[in-house]
């Protein structure tokens, strides 16, 4: 029992971060209906950014007290992540608005191996951890064996989430978030400032995404390749969740932090992790193709 | 539309014969399938440094002999990237290169892919590092390819070293942790299961995970589930952090020790004190170096201002065999440096003896090295003799 | 740019000039003639050694690509849908291709022939992918462009999931051991005949059919198109060819193990695709000559080959959407019914003269 409940303790840490990633895909296809496959790797850039300030201040400021240059790192992060994403949306993808959404899908692959590579080729392929910046401690509640920085994972990560369900539900600029994604049209008849929407939705995705990738930082090396596969996986979460709907994100997440902590468990070997993955996946859109909470979609013939 | 294919037809076939090259006389090309990127880019960065500093000796001295003419050797490098399709494909594009022979891949998931497109290409090839026995046996007969040689031991002898240095260190109830998707940690993981239950310890959790994974909490919560009081994880320098670091955080009190993978000094720069006083079994250890390995050591370290790993010195020990078939067979033919190749029974290089018995695997010791994070290096513990 | 455009203008109104001074017999046999001394080039160069190894390989690669390219520019281009595992069906063809010539020829006895049943083992990899391209072809029933993109995604990595933990073929550390078959005769001969049988696809009522359902599905449906049939065989047919190619990959490199049919991999053929242009046999050829060839001069760059080709396609993606030749075709793949100058014919002989008489008899046009 007690194994049992040490596992969904660690399926809750990895859950949390594919969570916060898969709420950037999902805000970005509800917007402008595009999967933004560089969002992986948006992710992996801001675990170095987080990396870099975090060594910098590590070693150049005067003794701050930890909770403080934790903070500094993460904002950090989530400011240069949100920057980027916006300069990404204004360069490659707003040229594509009214191209066919192939050619936007493609541009998204391409902006994505283009960062990874970049990453490569500037930085270096070494594996890296970020800095000690909150002490380990490692205690046991309840035989149950668990460290700080998980609890810190796990709860920063659900306020984080509440953060933005409140942002989308009870602001301004969240309720043009969720018309533009009812309509496109009629919304900016409405005087609605659309390119200043997109770009805030971007903004937001990816500081999500740079929250998780500091937290992953600190107990998960770090490499430029490491977007790919926790993209594709928090992609998955997004769409068993419901691609566009920011609750089913959330929920996505979890499930597949589940489902890759249990899998081991349940079958003989975690190279099994991916074919059971993607399985649910393929499974769900034949029976529920929009997903655990979204909503059915109607074409007007 | 047709001229255009004409033009562009043109334009292919001139530079059809433009890039045919043939060698310059003169100059031995020796190809290097290294990781310099991907998951173990030290690995590939330290058999490239070892290359190069070979190379540049033997250049410097005016050239090596070979047939009554002196040769420059010329270095062509590939990164295979740490993927398996990438080696065999940097392994054809080498051969198409025109190199008397290559040296590497390192990890045995690249070598033994690579080492199938040399054999089918036959083209000599050395690997510095590789332990998995595959890399020199054909699959479809069984028996020693013709064209491949190592500069190593392999793992049936490593994997029993593992094995009775755990129990000696009093572990009785041993589990693994290894990377399925890789050749080398399943190879030798295999072998040290094998070995142990012989010993009369059987295995409590044999678990696995896939490269590139960075989570291992299901698998190390299985294996503390089952009671282990010894966890061995031949694994590479750049997962074997992690997975020491979370075994401990869920509270595994058991020892750890590990293989020749670990042997890379960015094992303890990534760990931190999780890895102190750690064990792992390997090829050299700098502390008992011989002279020739000391005058090695000092080249390098003037070089690149750090000491040489296992990579290094079996790298450039790889080289040194190389040369000396290619000298013996006195011509510049991949057939006559094979046979010579396999003529060799016996090599002192900077990692010790090397003995072969007819096949491209060198009978040789292992030593075991003790992680010392404070001082920041590995120091010797003891030798294990075959 | 102005005097670059006059100049192949003028070398094009050169050309025109030169081959229609030709007989008709030497025109119809221009064609055929190329293709079987390309044939003779692909097995007698190589043997006499004027192309060096390394460009043979090249040519290799860029042979496989081609007919990558092409199959799935046949349900990507013609028939408009949005397939992007494509490197799911080449990993099929390339496994099966590989575990006949391995273990199923010699088992049989047939170790000595293998050589000459290297077509069979591709044709029945290629079957074999052929068969998977169903599990693709259901969904597109009900699903279109993002959910049957990742439909096609999730099926790519499900196939080299399940490839991964089959140990008998070695998992994920690959498999090897198949002989060293492929050579440039044969590449030249798959991609000779996938050129000519999807042409002659394109071209046929199925062709056509997959161009309706790429304008407008439901009114295709309701010319009595037969939707079901149509993206049935065309999905099928273009994973078969993906097999074939996987086959061919998998005798030249002599080794595969699944990473090598990943997303990654499907990515490569769709940017082959899109530089090439949809649509287009021709730009399906160029798109994948081009790729092949670029990369291979840019492998100096080591690393930073792989930053400049992504941002080469997202330029192309940005300025150039429809490729390097889309929805334009050579002269000599089309019919002749469909030619432009077919056309511009008809339209002199037939269109024009009904169109002078309505002008100059307002009120009596059968004048």
């Amino acid at each position: 029992m007690q194994t049992f409940f040490q596992q969904i303790l660690n399926a809750l840490q990895l859950g949390s971060v594919y969570a916060l990633i898969a709420l950037g895909y999902s805000m970005v296809y509800g917007i402008i209906t595009l999967i933004n496959f560089a969002h992986g790797d948006i992710f992996m850039v801001s675990t170095y950014v987080a990396f870099f300030v975090g060594s910098a201040l590590m070693a150049y400021a005067f003794k701050l007290p930890g909770l403080i240059t934790f903070l500094l790192t993460m904002l950090a992060s989530m400011f240069f992540t949100a920057f980027l994403a916006v300069m990404i949306e204004r360069f490659a993808y707003r040229p594509l608005r009214k191209a066919p959404r192939v050619s936007a899908v493609i541009t998204a692959l391409g902006v994505g191996l283009f960062l990874e590579n970049f990453t490569l080729a500037t930085i270096g392929p070494h594996p890296r951890f970020l800095p000690p910046i909150i002490p380990v401690h490692r205690f046991t509640i309840f035989g149950i064996a668990t460290s700080n920085i998980q609890l810190i994972i796990i709860f920063v990560s659900a306020i984080v989430m509440f953060l933005l369900d409140t942002i989308v539900r009870r602001t301004m600029v969240g309720m043009a978030m969720r018309a533009i994604s009812w309509d496109k049209f009629t919304v900016p008849l409405m005087g609605v400032p659309m390119d200043r929407i997109i770009s805030i939705t971007f903004a937001l995705g990816a500081s999500i995404a740079a929250v998780g990738g500091t937290l992953y930082g600190f107990v998960y090396t770090i490499d430029p390749y490491m977007g790919i596969r926790i993209g594709w996986w928090a992609f998955i979460s997004a769409v068993i969740g419901g691609i566009g709907n920011i609750r089913g994100a959330m929920l996505g997440g979890y499930l597949l932090g589940l489902v890759e902590i249990f899998t081991p468990v349940i079958l003989p070997s975690s190279t099994y992790r991916d074919f059971v993955a993607f399985s649910l996946l393929l499974l769900l859109l034949i029976f529920r193709p929009y997903g655990l909470l979204g909503r059915p979609v109607t074409m007007k013939v | 539309m047709k001229r255009l294919a004409l033009l562009l037809g043109l334009i292919v076939a001139l530079s059809l014969v433009v890039t045919s090259c043939a060698p310059k006389p003169g100059v031995i090309k020796i190809g290097v399938n290294a990781e310099l990127t991907g998951g173990i880019p030290v690995i590939g960065q330290s058999c490239k440094n070892a290359a190069e500093l070979f190379v540049e000796e033997v250049n410097k001295a005016g050239g090596t002999e070979v047939g009554g003419r002196k040769y420059t050797i010329q270095l062509l490098i590939e990164d295979n990237e740490d993927k398996a399709e990438s080696a065999a494909a940097a392994a054809l594009k080498l051969h198409t290169a025109g190199v008397l022979l290559m040296i590497g891949p390192n990890a045995s998931r690249n070598a033994i892919p690579a080492a199938e497109v040399a054999e089918t290409n036959k083209m000599p090839m050395i690997s510095p590092w590789s332990t998995n026995p595959k890399t020199t046996i054909d699959p479809k007969t069984g028996k020693p390819k013709k064209y491949v040689f190592r500069a190593c031991f392999i793992d049936d002898f490593q994997g029993v070293v593992a094995a009775k240095f755990g129990v000696e260190l009093g572990v009785k109830k041993p589990a693994v942790l290894f990377d399925v998707a890789s050749e080398y940690n399943k190879g030798i993981a295999e072998v040290f299961k094998k070995t142990v239950e012989e010993l009369g310890y059987p295995v409590v959790a044999y678990e696995t995970y896939t490269t590139g994974d960075k989570d291992f909490s299901a698998q190390l919560t299985k294996i503390i589930a089952a009671g282990a009081d010894g966890l061995f994880l031949p694994n590479y320098y750049s997962e074997v952090p992690l997975q020491v670091q979370q075994a401990r955080k869920l509270g595994f009190k058991g020892i750890i020790f590990g293989s020749d993978s670990w042997g890379n000094l960015e094992l303890i720069d990534l760990c931190g004190m999780d890895c102190d006083g750690l064990y792992f079994t390997t090829h050299y250890a700098p502390d008992i170096a011989t002279p020739q390995a000391q005058a090695f050591i000092k080249a390098y370290q003037a070089k690149y201002g750090k000491v040489p790993d296992d990579v290094a010195a079996l790298t450039y020990d790889a080289f040194g065999i190389a040369v000396t078939a290619i000298k013996q067979a006195g011509k510049i033919d991949r057939e006559a440096v094979v046979e010579a190749l396999r003529k060799i029974s016996r090599y002192e290089g900077v990692t010790g003896v090397l003995e072969y018995r007819g096949t491209g695997d060198p009978i040789k010791s292992a030593v075991v090295l003790k992680v010392d994070v404070p001082g920041k290096k590995f120091t010797y513990y003891t030798t294990a003799k075959p | 740019m102005g005097k670059v455009k006059s100049l192949i203008s003028a070398f094009k109104e050169r050309w025109d000039a030169f081959y229609s001074s030709w007989p008709e017999p030497v025109k119809r046999a221009a064609v055929p003639g190329l293709v079987a001394f390309f044939f003779l080039a692909s097995i007698f160069f190589p043997a006499w050694g004027i192309i060096n190894l390394y460009w043979q390989q090249v040519l290799i690669y860029v042979g496989i690509n081609i007919i990558l390219t092409l199959s799935l520019n046949l349900v990507n281009g013609y028939m408009g849908e949005f397939s992007v595992g494509h490197a799911g069906f080449m990993a099929v063809g390339a496994y099966v291709s590989s575990i006949l010539t391995v273990w199923v020829f010699p088992k049989l006895g047939l170790s000595q022939y293998t050589p000459y049943l290297f077509p069979l083992a591709l044709i029945i990899g290629g079957l074999a992918a052929g068969l998977t391209g169903l599990v693709v072809a259901f969904p597109s029933f009900r699903t279109r462009g993002d959910y049957l993109a990742i439909v096609t995604l999730s099926w790519n990595m499900i196939v080299k999931s399940v490839l991964e933990n089959i140990e008998a073929i070695g998992g994920p550390r690959g498999f090897m051991g198949m002989p060293k078959l492929t050579s440039l005769a044969w590449v030249y001969v798959w991609v000779v005949i996938t050129i000519w049988l999807i042409r002659n696809l394109v071209y046929s009522n199925y062709g056509r059919g997959a161009l309706s359902i790429r304008e407008d599905e439901i009114a295709a449906s309701l010319v009595s198109v037969d939707t079901r049939t149509v993206k049935i065989v065309t999905f099928m047919i273009a994973s078969f060819f993906a097999g074939i190619a996987g086959g061919l990959y998998a005798h030249v490199l002599v080794f595969i193990n699944p990473k090598a049919f990943s997303i990654l991999k499907s990515t490569d053929i769709l940017v082959m695709v899109y530089l090439g242009g949809i649509g287009s046999i021709g730009g399906s050829i160029l798109g994948a000559t081009v790729y092949t060839v670029l990369l291979e001069l840019l492998r100096p760059l080591q690393v930073w080959r792989w930053v400049i080709g992504p941002l080469l396609l997202v330029f192309l993606m940005i300025f150039r959407p429809h490729g390097i030749m889309g929805m334009r075709e050579w002269k000599f793949l089309m019919p002749p019914e469909e030619r432009p100058e077919s056309w511009r014919k008809e339209r002199e002989l037939f269109v024009l003269p009904k169109l002078a008489s309505a002008k100059a008899n307002p009120l009596n046009p059968e004048k």
